[in-house]
């Protein structure tokens, strides 16, 4: 199969619009083009999103408008959230500056302890952190907790008791889905497949047992998928060797709006948001075993299928008008509004990202393979550009900002690397407790880090 | 005079009527959580609900608990996080706290056992050293997690016992433990604990694994059509018998586990298969009719009748085992029982998918051993 190079330059990123800046006194959303709760930084992934469009923008528009945040507030942390898996748009890229580039005693801003065990990683919203827990002999206790950026002190802790089977492998945890906000809620998923959804006040809004509903939805194995907001549903992948289905939830009263039946299998990819020109054209992608669906997200019609096997672990990242997918090593599909679906245009072997999922950011896809070899490439063609080996194993997509990866391995060890354009290189390395499953967080100038014990926050320390 | 004793009455009259309103109120609402059911079903009326007992005064916590009384798990996870926020609001604000009153909820067993875990956990956030009052009276609790902690107390007294030389008063209190422990980490760690100190313990009769079966297979399973073809097992039971299996004539064969666990290993007598499936029958006399939780585990798909009728199935290979994996209530009959388990393995190769086996246990629904009246004789 052969595939049409992409042009180059069409995945430059537009610095995403911050949407507070920590040092006002009140927090204003900036004008994000759509008013809607959720930050959707990935619309401006690639400048002119419409596709179509976007290749005739200018390059000098691009760059100007690349730079705005910096031109208007200078060299500051921005207190961008990072509201699901793998952050805004998740890409596992933030659009802060002023980020710790280096681990020390000074940088370690706070450490708390968690009630808990769980791979899912931590979100920030609104200066909070969210973030999930499973305690008790079977992991039963599901604990959510809003914890204050500033200080590490818990503002609120809410817990569940598992209504569906915790049972599951030993490495993993029963807190294995990162939870997902708008904003104003908090929706926060267990491998229990219980729901539920807070205000960012640790109000309950709606909690639905899915798992007591569809008591053969289940995987020994644990389930592990995050919920990704589209718009205001909320969508739930629960694809296992029992009952499989994905499901979009009303995201203010967790009623169901649509179900989709999946092919049982073990499989724990996140869906995708690919967004369109508008929110009515936006797309959920799931991606299962055996390939690539994209559905409406308001009444999750199937609208484009690709039937090919995919990875049952690492996730698809869309990017613009692009998305990639752990298929084949890793292929770049591209939306064609002739065909209204997604064609193709490249695959590259080298940068199958194993268990881990590619992060796009300004032309570059970078994959971090479990053994600890960081791989970069083209985006625009998946040219493999340069390797650097990082001490692994690896089980949290790294997360990119201000020109750097953050990754912390399976030990705990934290490995800090400077994008260059030829090469990376490793600046700084830390110590953090071992049980390392989820992906670090970036939000306020400061990149968080889950272990199975604890929650740490790189930074800026609240009195300097 | 006579006028402040009136006003003394009108007052304590709307205080009363005050507190008769802020009852119902409680009363009302939780009625609304108490409501909500699967498909979101009550979400709208429960969202408010929540809200109201949330700005609910602490002195309110055990009406709010005892809401979790009889409630199914939805609705109690509704009330749960409602009484949890209460008792946030007040850490934060300060306050009175109605730590006797709650102190009383948990020691009511007639509670639900959630609730009454909440109030012990609640009462220990205001006042630390509750423990020590509430957990030596809990040891054979019927709040799994409550009789959680009273066995980790007792342990922590075997075990410095045991550290400081005094051996026999350590096995007392390791068995007191052992006698009243309900969940397996606990449980192995016991026994660990005492057959270092030289004393014999039967793990799987303590947890009440059924370990004596009669076997038979290996019948075939290719294309995993086994799971659902219907052998002979599945229309009578005779000990004599024997049937075409995948390759030879098979019969039912004696297999007793001798491991902690209870583990059935098709393997054992009848050698390494792939594409087969298997039967397991055995007997359990109960001493009356009554209710039992049959809690069974396995990585291979499997079948579970009791007394000729299927309790449950699960058509799933090798995705991962626990003990205690897939639990049913079950009723049993006085008498002789007839508990038959069909067993699948499938087709891969890989090594860790070369399994051919289960677990069963029968238990009451905190996983304490019930055992068949005839499992010593035998």
């Amino acid at each position: 199969m052969t595939f049409e190079p992409m042009t180059l330059g069409k995945f430059q990123e537009q610095a995403e619009p911050a949407r507070r800046c920590v040092t006002r006194a009140t927090f204003e959303p900036m004008p994000v083009g759509r008013s809607q709760e959720q930050a959707e930084p990935a619309r401006q992934c690639v400048p002119g999103r419409s596709p179509g469009t976007r290749a005739r923008r200018s390059a000098a528009a691009r760059i100007v408008i690349s730079l705005l945040p910096l031109l208007l507030f200078g060299r500051i942390a921005f207190a961008a959230d990072w509201p699901q898996f793998r952050g805004p748009g998740s890409r596992g890229v933030s659009s802060e500056t002023g980020l710790p580039t280096e681990f020390s005693e000074k940088t370690v801003a706070w450490k708390v302890p968690l009630p808990g065990p769980g791979p899912a990683s931590p979100i920030v919203v609104d200066g909070t952190v969210i973030v999930t827990a499973a305690g008790g002999p079977r992991q039963e206790r599901l604990h959510v907790l809003g914890i204050d950026a500033a200080n590490g002190r818990t503002r609120w802790q809410r817990t569940l008791w598992a209504t569906g089977p915790t049972v599951c492998n030993g490495f993993g945890g029963v807190a294995a889905s990162t939870p997902a906000s708008s904003g104003r809620l908090v929706f926060a998923l267990f491998s229990s497949n219980d729901i539920a959804c807070f205000d960012i006040d640790g109000n309950l809004q709606w909690y639905r047992a899915l798992g007591y509903e569809s008591p053969r939805t289940r995987n020994d194995v644990g389930m592990a998928a995050s919920p990704l907001i589209a718009g205001d549903t909320i969508v739930v992948q629960l694809e296992n060797p029992g009952v499989s289905f994905a499901t979009g939830l009303d995201t203010s009263t967790g009623e169901t709006r649509w179900r989709v039946d999946l092919e049982s299998g073990g499989c724990w990819t996140t869906p995708a948001l690919w967004q369109g020109k508008s929110a009515a054209e936006d797309l959920v992608v799931l991606q299962s075993r055996v390939g690539l669906t994209a559905h409406e997200p308001q009444s999750g019609k199937q609208v484009w299928r690709l039937e090919q096997p995919c990875s049952s672990i690492s996730s698809t990242t869309a990017c613009g008008e692009y998305l990639f997918a752990p298929i084949n090593g890793l292929t770049a599909l591209r939306y064609s509004l002739q065909s209204k679906g997604f064609e193709p245009i490249w695959q590259e072997q080298r940068l199958g990202p194993a268990n881990i999922c590619p992060v796009v950011h300004e032309g570059r896809v970078y994959v971090t393979k479990s053994a600890g070899i960081v791989v970069c490439g083209d985006a625009a063609t998946g040219k493999v550009l340069w390797q650097l080996r990082l001490k692994g194993p690896f089980w949290g997509t790294p997360a990119i900002g201000d020109g750097h990866l953050y990754a912390a391995n399976h030990d705990g060890l934290v490995q800090i690397v400077r994008l260059g354009k030829d090469s990376g290189e490793l600046v700084s390395t830390g110590q953090i407790d071992s049980g390392v499953l989820a992906s670090p967080a970036i939000s306020g100038g400061a990149v968080y880090f889950r272990t199975n014990t604890h929650l740490w926050k790189i930074g800026h320390k609240a009195s300097e | 005079m006579r006028t402040s004793i009136s006003t003394v009455i009108l007052i304590a009259g709307l205080a009363s009527t005050a507190a008769q309103a802020a009852d119902s109120d409680v009363a009302t609402r939780l009625a609304d959580l108490r409501a909500v059911g699967p498909e979101a079903a009550g979400h709208r009326e429960a969202a408010a609900a929540w809200q109201g007992i949330a700005a609910e005064s602490p002195a309110a916590l055990p009406a709010i608990l005892a809401g979790m009384d009889g409630a199914g798990p939805l609705a109690a996870n509704w009330i749960a996080t409602a009484a949890q926020a209460v008792v946030e609001r007040r850490l934060q604000k300060g306050g009175s706290f109605p730590s006797a009153e709650l102190e009383r909820f948990v020691l009511e067993r007639n509670h639900s056992s959630r609730a009454r875990r909440l109030a012990y956990e609640f009462v220990l956030r205001v006042d630390p050293k509750a423990e020590q009052r509430l957990v030596p009276q809990m040891l054979d609790d019927p709040s799994l997690e409550l009789r959680r902690d009273a066995v980790d107390r007792i342990i922590g007294e075997a075990a410095a016992a045991a550290e400081s030389g005094k051996s026999e008063p350590a096995v007392a209190l390791y068995r007191q433990a052992l006698q009243a422990a309900r969940d397996l980490d606990q449980v192995q760690l016991l026994a660990q604990r005492l057959r270092k100190l030289g004393q014999s313990v039967d793990l799987a009769r303590q947890l009440g694994y059924l370990v004596r079966w009669k076997l038979i297979g290996p019948f075939d399973n290719t294309e995993r059509k086994g799971f659902d073809a219907v052998y002979p097992p599945e229309r009578e039971i005779r000990a004599d018998a024997a049937y075409p299996g995948k390759q030879v004539e098979v019969r039912w064969v004696e297999f007793a586990a001798e491991d902690d666990f209870g583990k059935i290993d098709f393997f054992k007598p009848f050698g390494q298969h792939r594409e087969v499936a298997g039967y397991a029958v055995t007997e359990f006399i109960a001493d009356r009719r009554r209710e039992v939780e049959f809690r069974m585990s396995s990585f291979n798909a499997t079948k579970l009748w009791l007394n000729g009728k299927l309790v449950d199935q699960y058509p799933v290979y090798h995705s991962g085992s626990q003990p205690d994996q897939y639990v049913n209530r079950v009723l049993l009959e006085p008498g002789r029982n007839v508990i038959l388990v069909k067993v699948c393995q499938n087709e891969q190769t890989q090594d860790w998918a070369q399994r051919w086996d289960f677990q069963l246990r029968v238990c009451d629904e905190i996983g304490g051993a019930v055992l068949s009246a005839d499992r010593d004789v035998k």
